[in-house]
């Protein structure tokens, strides 16, 4: 096992599914610190199960998953809240709390795990906030806000513990060209100036091409990895037709 | 290693940092550095981060804050020797002037503004309290005139999960209560040597009040709050919007099939809540030497058909009342999943004084009517 000390994620035989139906089967790959690493793939292919799979969420069927080294999924107790605590996530429906308005929802995390004082933590929730261009919104409850303002307020609380690690669960979709445009530079300064590593789920090809410094795509029929690597690339010289497809937007 | 150094000279203040500006150190300093400077009130604050090594959202949460106390006041910031990527981290991350949120008002005022709030959220509860119920009445009776408009797979479903498995707890509360209310009353009685008439006690309070009563009370808690609390959830979802747009009206489609299950169970329920209330009743009587022939004689002497019919007819009204505040309640919920359990337990409350309130009536209209 050639162990290197740049990788951060280490995906190893994950063999991964629900039940009896296995998703995805026996895939490999390692994401390397500071990263921005992209899943790509067909609706339903199984992009977030292989997510919630690297964070441990999920048990695979097989195989294992190392975060910094750690097995995430044998991992219990203090440790696996000491991997938890280096990753945030934004889930794909955002899954903001909603009995608690944008503040709070970031305020949660801050409480549980430092002793910041209640400015501080509030200071730090509206910084957040304000990076994703949602300052002025810091009482709306989740309910009184849209469906792409819940999104921005969902990667604004993963970002809330400075995490190492950061997956997003198709960050880009049901935002407009510009807001978008806008988190992807704000994931190209967060992943350049703080070494955050991204995980990101998405299908916006323009900002793949923007982001994305290595890209894994999925495939539905074969339940593995079809391709791997920079975007540009794959679609000038993959030797898979469904992939020059896909990266040139063809049926 | 972490390190913080404060300097005043004249009229200024330089705070020097050093090491991990991450939430660790933040949280061990914020309180610390904000007092300094709010106490020294420097017109130039400098910022010495030459020594920081490392830098996150809390590092420039400290930062930032520092800088908008100075500028708020229409003093100087400067920080000197922040690394570039930090100094660009800080950039993205600055909120800009925070809005302080309005201040309370007077203590008086606020409250006779929450009082006035108040009366009208009771009122316009109330208000829609009413119209839903003549809403979900006119309904059900349009699904009574044409049943095939129903859907009755669902309103079995319905009547299966509140009614037939609920026979159970119904049953084992309607014994418990036979057993004991027989019990007690006979210790008293045998100071009369009255002990035959515990069964005319039994009967009597049993049909009139307390099996009905009981039964309601199970059916709100177990029934009315899943009803409140399934539609709440899928009103949450926005499911309940998706059945409007798609033309199904929720109150005929999720209401009217959990009021005709309230309405057609309750009776059931309670007959058999009763039957094991009399069995309870008549083991007491066994043990005290009773036979059962004269144990029996003896119920039915006592009560009248009417006994029983009141008691069940209330039960009719319980089980629509129940299941309308469920529904009700349900389809007020607001958002999140806090609302649905709030629902779920305004459901049981406000069902629980309908009961009360309606038994009330009712004892007043069979009293002047004479059953
Ligand atoms: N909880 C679950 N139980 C059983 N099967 C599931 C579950 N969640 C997802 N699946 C199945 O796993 C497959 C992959 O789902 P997944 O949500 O990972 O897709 P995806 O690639 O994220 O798609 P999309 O781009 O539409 O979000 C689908 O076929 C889906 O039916
Ligand atoms: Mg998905």
């Amino acid at each position: 096992m050639s162990e290197n000390s740049n990788t951060i994620i280490k995906v190893e035989n994950l063999t991964a599914g629900y039940g009896d139906v296995a998703i995805i089967k026996d895939v490999n790959f390692e994401v390397k610190k500071g990263e921005i690493f992209v899943i790509l793939g067909g609706s339903g292919c199984g992009k977030s199960t292989l997510m919630k799979h690297m964070m441990g969420l999920l048990p695979p069927v097989s195989g294992r998953v190392f975060i910094d080294g750690k097995d995430i999924v044998t991992a219990k107790g203090q440790d696996r809240i000491e991997i938890l605590k280096g990753i945030g996530v934004m889930y794909q429906n955002g899954a903001l709390f909603g009995s608690m308005n944008l503040l709070e929802n970031i305020c949660l995390v801050l409480e549980e795990y430092t002793d910041l004082p209640k400015d501080a933590m509030e200071f730090i929730a509206r910084m957040r906030l304000k990076v994703v261009s949602l300052d002025g919104s810091e009482h709306k409850m989740p309910s009184e806000i849209s469906g792409g303002m819940k999104k921005r307020a969902a990667i604004a609380r993963a970002m809330a513990l400075d995490p190492k690690i950061l997956f997003l669960d198709e960050p880009s979709a049901g935002l407009d060209p510009i807001t978008s445009s806008q988190l992807d530079d704000l994931i190209i300064e967060l992943s350049r100036n703080l070494g955050i590593t991204f995980v990101i789920v998405t299908h916006e090809l323009p900002s793949i091409y923007k982001v994305a410094d290595r890209v894994v795509m999925l495939d539905k029929n074969t339940k593995s990895i079809i391709a791997t690597g920079k975007p540009d690339y794959l679609r000038d010289n993959s030797d898979n037709p469904w992939v020059r497809q896909f990266f040139n937007r063809e049926s | 290693m972490i390190y913080i150094d404060y300097k005043t000279n004249n009229d200024e203040l330089k705070i020097t940092l050093r090491g991990h500006l991450d939430a660790a150190f933040v949280s061990k300093v914020w309180r610390e550095s904000i007092n300094k400077l709010e106490s020294t009130k420097p017109s130039l604050l400098e910022i010495d981060a030459s020594g920081v090594e490392y830098c996150n959202g809390a590092g420039a949460a400290l930062i930032l804050q520092l800088k908008q106390k100075q500028e708020t006041q229409n003093r100087r910031f400067s920080i000197v020797g922040l690394r570039k990527d930090f100094e660009q981290l800080i950039n993205i991350f600055d909120p800009g002037i925070i809005r302080e949120t309005a201040k309370k008002g007077n203590f008086f005022l606020e409250f006779v503004k929450n009082a006035g709030r108040m009366c009208c959220r009771v009122l316009n509860d109330t208000k829609a309290e009413i119209s839903f119920l003549g809403e979900l009445l006119s309904k059900l009776l349009a699904a009574f005139i044409r049943p095939s408009s129903l859907k009755w797979s669902d309103t079995f479903l319905i009547a299966e999960k509140s009614g037939a498995n609920a026979v159970g707890i119904t049953c084992l509360l309607g014994f418990l209560i036979g057993v004991i209310l027989s019990f007690q009353s006979a210790i008293a009685m045998q100071q009369f040597g009255a002990q035959i008439y515990v069964a005319d006690l039994i009967v009597i309070s049993l049909f009139r009040e307390l099996g009905p009563l009981i039964t309601a009370i199970i059916f709100a808690a177990r029934s009315g709050s899943a009803y409140a609390a399934e539609i709440g959830t899928m009103k949450v979802n926005e499911e309940i919007d998706a059945l409007v747009t798609m033309g199904i009206d929720p109150i005929k489609y999720l209401a009217v099939p959990r009021m005709l299950s309230g309405i057609f169970m309750m009776p059931l329920l309670t007959m058999f809540n009763l039957l094991l209330g009399l069995i309870g009743c008549g083991l007491v009587m066994l043990s005290l030497g009773f036979s059962p022939i004269v144990y029996l004689n003896r119920i039915q002497e006592a009560a009248t058909l009417g006994d029983l019919a009141g008691g069940l007819a209330k039960t009719l009204v319980f089980g629509l009342v129940i299941a309308g505040i469920g529904c009700f309640r349900g389809l007020q919920t607001a958002t999140g999943a806090s609302a649905v359990g709030d629902s779920a337990t305004k459901s049981v409350v406000s069902s629980i004084i309908a009961i009360i309130f309606l038994d009330g009536v009712f004892a007043v209209v069979y009293y002047y009517v004479g059953i």
